[in-house]
């Protein structure tokens, strides 16, 4: 069985985002960059499969700029066995990835495709559904646990009042979501070897996909930010301020 | 042209998020539709009370009762052509359709709006809340799930008619197993006036309970927890707060042994006060806290439930 993991390279979820003075975007400049938290617990999901013996070939891609060739050989240090490239330096809309997406899947025909449930840039939380749907395949969005049997996945979902379990037919798009697993730290030896994994590289334009943007974005501004408050004295305090004060009870 | 806009239920009560979603709807045009899909008629009614619709369409089968993307997907495709936008709340079931949906029909959809500017112009939060982009589409529909908590609820008093809608033939390819959710007998957490909140500090599922519960007993509160609180088991999945959890808007908010990453203040920005209690003086939450309690939990609940009481709470 072939897995198919899309990566994509976004500010690390540590460092202080900053809007841009002029209101363009957030700044990115010279800030640390990783791989999507949601992706590398897909690329985990990925890699427990294989080594359950139910996959057989890990393909990582990531739609991006020539630096998220990092993102890609961490994800083949965390044992993907090859990785591709489409290679762009816009930022690609959701619907623009799904799109290139599908292309990709169309050539490289996968049994399951895994991938995070939103990147926490654009914190869309769409691509994995809109695959799906081009793909003409179920979705299992949202992911807490995973099991194959045969062609048929059955698979957890964290929805509003708790859990949900469906099955769906292979091929089919899972997305994860932060309970699936805790995923590994790639160790030294297994990032060497990375480095000797296949890394193809290939220009966007090549996959014939329309990824024309569809959303113009006119503004980035801050939001309206929280003031600290007061420190209370104690439980007496805090129940007077909240009932005369502040109202709330 | 109409706007539809799909209901949130459990499958027998109709959730307040949808007439919420109702209210941005009507910012975008005067001529708004429910669909109910899956859910009893009782559902279906109580939409059809919310003032300012022009219809209800209600849908039934096994596929859509257990709100299965794919067979939602089967029974709105035929109608979309009737809409110019097509919303649910940004609930994890509405997140799950709108982009299905939208790559059907060549749209690209907006996660989460937060204000509605215009027909085709709208505010939305990324990275985490901590920027808000101002973007217009330029296709011809508009397909986006919309946070409750920023739209007030549209009013009651309706009497729109309820049509039933054919439910369409849901592909075979997507199952539905079980389902695992517990009615808690407490407000919903979304939509609570008042959430108590615990965190890493709480140590054990037991304690966690042992805290949080009758502090929410007594102030009629939902309870939320932080996502190390889920990720070890003190709570269940649904009760988290942040980035990728729920989005809270409650008058009170009580952060009990949360330190406040940013992920989790996301799901709180709104709350109209906040309040913290966490050993750690320079937590983070204090940053955000309107009355900040600093010290132990474990002295100061009891005392907060004693003083609470003191007030008839
Ligand atoms: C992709 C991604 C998405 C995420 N999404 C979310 C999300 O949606 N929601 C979310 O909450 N987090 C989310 N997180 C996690 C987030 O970054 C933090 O790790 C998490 O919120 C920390 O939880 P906490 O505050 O309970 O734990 P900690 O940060 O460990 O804080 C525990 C706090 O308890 C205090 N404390 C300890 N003992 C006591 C005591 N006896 N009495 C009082 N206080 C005490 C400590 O001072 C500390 O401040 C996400 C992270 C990532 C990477
Ligand atoms: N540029 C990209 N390259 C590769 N994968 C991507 C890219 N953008 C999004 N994805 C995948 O789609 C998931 C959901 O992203 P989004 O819908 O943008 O929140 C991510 O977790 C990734 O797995």
């Amino acid at each position: 069985m072939k897995l198919l993991v899309p990566v994509k390279r976004v500010l690390d979820f540590n460092v202080k985002v900053r809007v841009k003075a002029d209101q363009t975007g957030v700044d990115l400049a010279n800030l640390k960059m990783s791989m999507n938290p949601f992706d590398e617990i897909a690329v985990e999901e990925a890699v427990r499969l294989k080594e359950k013996g139910f996959a057989t070939e890990i393909l990582a891609v990531s739609i991006g700029p020539a630096q998220a060739q990092d993102t890609l050989r961490t994800a083949m240090a965390m044992g993907a066995d090859r990785a591709l490239l489409i290679q762009t330096d816009e930022d690609l809309q959701p619907l623009a990835v799904a799109k290139a997406l599908k292309a990709l899947v169309d050539q490289e025909k996968p049994d399951l495709v895994i991938m995070g449930k939103q990147a926490i840039d654009g914190d869309n939380n769409a691509v994995g559904q809109m695959l799906a749907a081009l793909w003409d395949r179920p979705q299992a969005t949202f992911a807490s646990k995973v099991e194959i049997a045969g062609a048929v996945a059955t698979v957890t979902r964290e929805i509003d009042g708790g859990l949900q379990t469906i099955a769906v037919d292979l091929p089919a798009v899972i997305t994860a979501d932060l309970r699936l697993n805790e995923p590994r730290f790639a160790s030294l030896p297994n990032i060497m070897k990375a480095r000797k994994k296949p890394l193809e590289i290939k220009p966007l334009a090549e996959l014939g996909a329309d990824t024309a943007p569809r959303l113009t974005v006119t503004k980035v501004a801050e939001p309206e930010g929280r003031k600290a408050g007061i420190k209370v004295t104690g439980a007496a305090d805090l129940v007077a301020r909240l009932k005369n004060e502040a109202g709330v009870l | 042209m109409a706007v539809l806009v799909l209901a949130d239920h459990d499958g027998a009560h109709l959730r307040e998020t949808t007439a919420k979603t109702v209210t941005a709807a009507l910012k975008i045009s005067g001529e708004v539709d429910v669909a109910v899909l899956g859910g009893a008629k009782a559902v279906a009614e109580a939409a059809s009370k919310i003032a300012g619709l022009r219809k209800v369409r209600h849908a039934e089968s096994d596929a859509l009762a257990h709100g299965l993307a794919e067979a939602e997907e089967a029974a709105l495709l035929p109608i979309a052509g009737e809409y110019e936008a097509i919303l649910a709340p940004a609930t994890s079931a509405g997140k799950n359709v709108i982009p299905r949906l939208a790559a059907r029909l060549d749209v690209a959809p907006l996660n989460d709006v937060a204000a509605v500017i215009d027909a085709k112009t709208f505010q939305r939060p990324i990275y985490a809340g901590n920027a808000v982009e101002t973007v217009t589409t330029a296709d011809a529909k508009v397909l986006a799930t919309i946070r409750p908590t920023v739209f007030e609820a549209a009013g009651q008093g309706g009497s729109a008619p309820v049509e039933a809608l054919a439910p369409g033939a849901a592909p075979a390819f997507a199952r539905f197993v079980s389902q695992d959710t517990v009615a808690s007998g407490r407000p919903e957490l979304g939509a609570a006036k008042i959430v108590v909140s615990g965190g890493r500090a709480l140590g054990s599922e037991e304690e966690f309970k042992a805290v949080l519960e009758p502090l929410a007993d007594r102030l009629g509160a939902a309870i939320g927890a932080s996502r190390a609180a889920v990720d070890a088991g003190y709570a269940p999945n649904d009760y988290q707060v942040g980035q990728t959890g729920k989005v809270v808007a409650p008058d009170l908010y009580i952060a009990i042994g949360i330190s406040g990453a940013i992920q989790h203040l996301a799901g709180i920005k709104d709350a109209r006060v906040i309040v913290a209690i966490n050993t750690d003086p320079d937590a983070p939450i204090f940053g955000v806290a309107d009355y900040g309690l600093v010290g132990d939990y474990k002295a100061l609940v009891p005392e907060l439930l004693a003083e609470l009481a003191k007030v008839g709470r």
